[in-house]
């Protein structure tokens, strides 16, 4: 069965989503909610929260950098989720997917937290350290309260696993795009053409594919035939930047996010010109 | 899971490295392949007469198994209760227990075709074990250490890289182990193809603690034997010091069907409990996940991982092995802790009884079975896993009492 949330309608269209990825309080708190709209205005089709966690194991020196200054300005679990209430007063549409660690969730208690993210207006939920194998009891919650559980895929992933994955996943299948943190060397355009070809032979839902992707350039070729791009650690890292040179921040998040859509249109127009 | 080397009344973990609650796989999706067929050899190989008798060649000629079985007779006339005897894994090749499990895994990496072996280190004994088979076996190695542990462990830095390692240092979060292991887990996700990851305790996502445990439980086997040779019986008690927990398991697998032995593990206490500026998650943490696998933690209300504090680099150290934890919550083994200044106390005390400088992560197991040993009968016995000899931790001690070694080795990074 195919649970037919937001997010999954969202990136069901003909064309290619634009998902950009931030981390909640970088770089400050009180600024996130007010990027977060930038972002929408910029042509951000989805918007993935990072929730700041100490270890982050699965991303790259740009995100933990990002995680460790949020954390050290006070950011926690319950004030990520205060930022998409917030967020929510303005935009009712755009679907927001949080990311996140397993540890923050068991300390505040899977069931609690299903239902705390709900009901501040989240749509789903990436947990990057727990497989599906592992995810039995936090994904009945979520599946209870409508929070979607979206998995990832890795190039390593057996094709057995991927079918497994798919039946377990909610919202979209998230195709990690290179061997690697997130944040790591470009990925290699065909060789994932190849296995998303096949991922969406089997899934029935969408296939958005984020790390590694850096530019317009990257952005365009992944959305020739991505459901979603996802774009993180370059964003993570002008918005870093532009805020240590003192600049407005969300000025140069809008512009590179705007970049980055554009480029996915063209893409979707060559598409169409071709089909 | 069966496991390689049974104990009759126990079988844990099962078959996804679940020891009840706690262990499992927590890992990105990446590693969930790699990790599968680590499993895979290392069921195969260790049930494979061939690759057994290659490690035992190598831990009898190169490793200088099996390690002695000590009376500490003054230490005991010292404390005036329980035979003390010592587990002497600080006579192996390169000072430590860590050897064991790096000799064994370095070959199963040989097995798997790969050419590449990284590692995390915290005192640096275990970066210094793997870049010691590394260089047998001509292997690169890398191994990440905190960049604050490469300050405290100066010398062991240098042996690495005498032994033709490279040594990574490690700048984000606490700069101290945690910090090497998640940045070891980052290279291994980008390069899973080439690098076997050396994880150096039982901690880490399945099948790491199994594993570890069984290139391990030879301290364990041993001590059996010796004690029956020695003693004509099983010792009354085992005390072992626990950071993640490798020389602790090692020694108590296979006592865990012997029901009269007692099994101590002994926790970094660093400052004092009372104080929160220690290393003892199985004493005052709380259940969590972190590296992998689910256990006991060092977390705040948050579920982040707090700093931990402890005289000792190689337990400082905010999880502990999954296997641990469960042995506690099942009442099998009893978990404590020992202060910096007790252990400090320890080392002093062994080093002038004995002439036996060890380690100060050993020392924390030597002070806790002082304390035991002035509690039991003098018919009774208590075996100490001495896990790693003192010399790494000259610079340390001499420190702490406002002394400058000669010695002090500068090394640039």
């Amino acid at each position: 069965m195919v649970c037919r949330s937001r997010t999954f309608e969202k990136l069901s269209g003909r064309h290619a989503a634009l998902i950009p990825f931030v981390t909640a309080g970088d770089p400050d708190p009180s600024e996130t909610v007010a990027l977060m709209h930038r972002l929408v205005e910029a042509g951000a089709d989805l918007i993935e929260l990072g929730i700041p966690f100490s270890d982050p194991m699965a991303d790259g020196p740009v995100i933990q950098r990002a995680s460790e200054r949020a954390l050290a300005k006070g950011v926690k679990p319950v004030g990520v989720l205060q930022m998409v209430r917030d967020f929510r007063q303005r935009n009712r549409q755009t679907p927001v997917i949080l990311m996140g660690y397993l540890n923050p969730i068991e300390a505040f208690g899977y069931q609690n937290w299903a239902r705390a993210a709900v009901a501040a207006g989240a749509d789903g939920e990436i947990v990057v350290d727990l497989p599906p194998e592992e995810a039995g009891e936090l994904k009945n919650h979520m599946d209870e309260h409508g929070l979607d559980s979206i998995f990832l895929i890795a190039p390593t992933t057996t094709p057995e696993r991927a079918d497994l994955i798919c039946t377990r996943a909610r919202g979209f299948v998230y195709y990690v795009s290179l061997t690697g943190v997130t944040g790591a060397a470009s990925p290699d355009g065909r060789r994932v053409k190849a296995h998303i070809d096949e991922i969406k032979s089997k899934a029935r839902l969408p296939v958005g594919v984020g790390f590694g992707i850096k530019d317009d350039k990257s952005a365009a070729t992944i959305a020739e035939f991505a459901d979603a791009v996802i774009v993180g650690s370059a964003l993570v890292d002008r918005i870093h930047r532009s805020s240590e040179a003192g600049e407005d921040f969300k000025q140069a998040a809008f512009d590179f996010v705007t970049e980055l859509s554009g480029a996915i249109s063209t893409s979707r127009d060559a598409e169409e010109a071709s089909a | 899971m069966n496991a390689v080397f049974p104990v009759k009344n126990y079988s844990f973990p099962d078959d996804r490295g679940h020891f009840g609650p706690y262990g499992g796989s927590f890992v990105s999706e990446t590693l969930v392949r790699p990790l599968r067929e680590l499993e895979d050899a290392y069921r195969r190989y260790l049930k494979d007469p061939e690759f057994l008798a290659e490690m035992d060649r190598d831990f009898k000629t190169f490793v200088g198994r099996p390690s002695p079985l000590y009376f500490a007779e003054r230490l005991t006339r010292h404390y005036g209760g329980a035979r003390i005897y010592l587990k002497r894994e600080d006579l192996n090749h390169t000072g430590a227990h860590k050897v064991n499990n790096t000799v064994g895994q370095a070959l199963l990496a040989r097995k798997l075709g790969k050419t590449r072996i990284i590692a995390e280190t915290g005192a640096g004994q275990h970066g210094v074990a793997t870049a010691t088979v590394c260089a047998r076996l001509g292997l690169q190695c890398v191994v990440y250490m905190g960049s604050d542990d490469i300050e405290r462990q100066t010398v062991n830095v240098y042996r690495m890289r005498l032994l033709g390692a490279e040594v990574v240092p490690v700048e984000s979060g606490s700069r101290t182990l945690k910090d090497a292991l998640n940045e070891a887990m980052r290279d291994w996700v980008g390069n899973v193809d080439t690098t076997f990851y050396i994880i150096g305790t039982v901690a880490g996502p399945h099948p790491y603690p199994v594993m570890v445990r069984d290139f391990q439980a030879v301290i364990g086997r041993e001590t059996k034997e010796q004690m029956m040779e020695l003693e004509g019986r099983l010792p009354d008690a085992v005390v072992a010091c626990v950071g993640g927990g490798s020389n602790a398991m090692g020694i108590f697998y296979p006592f865990i069907d012997d029901e009269e032995v007692e099994l101590y593990g002994v926790e970094a206490g660093g400052e004092g409990l009372s104080t929160g500026k220690h290393a003892a998650p199985l004493c005052c943490g709380r259940v969590g996940v972190l590296h992998g696998q689910r256990s006991y933690l060092m977390e705040d209300d948050e579920g982040q991982i707090v700093d931990t504090h402890s005289l000792s680099a190689g337990l400082d150290y905010p999880g502990v092995g999954p296997e641990h934890a469960w042995l506690k919550d099942r009442h099998r083994a009893n978990y404590s802790s020992v202060t910096d200044g007790e252990a400090l106390q320890a080392f002093h005390l062994l080093t002038r009884k004995e002439g036996i400088m060890p380690a100060l992560e050993s020392a924390h197991a030597v002070a806790y079975a002082g304390q035991l040993a002035g509690e039991k009968d003098k018919n009774e016995s208590i075996v100490v896993n001495l896990s790693g000899r003192g010399d790494k931790d000259i610079d340390t001690v001499a420190k702490l009492e406002g002394i400058r070694v000669a010695v002090n080795t500068v090394i640039s990074c």
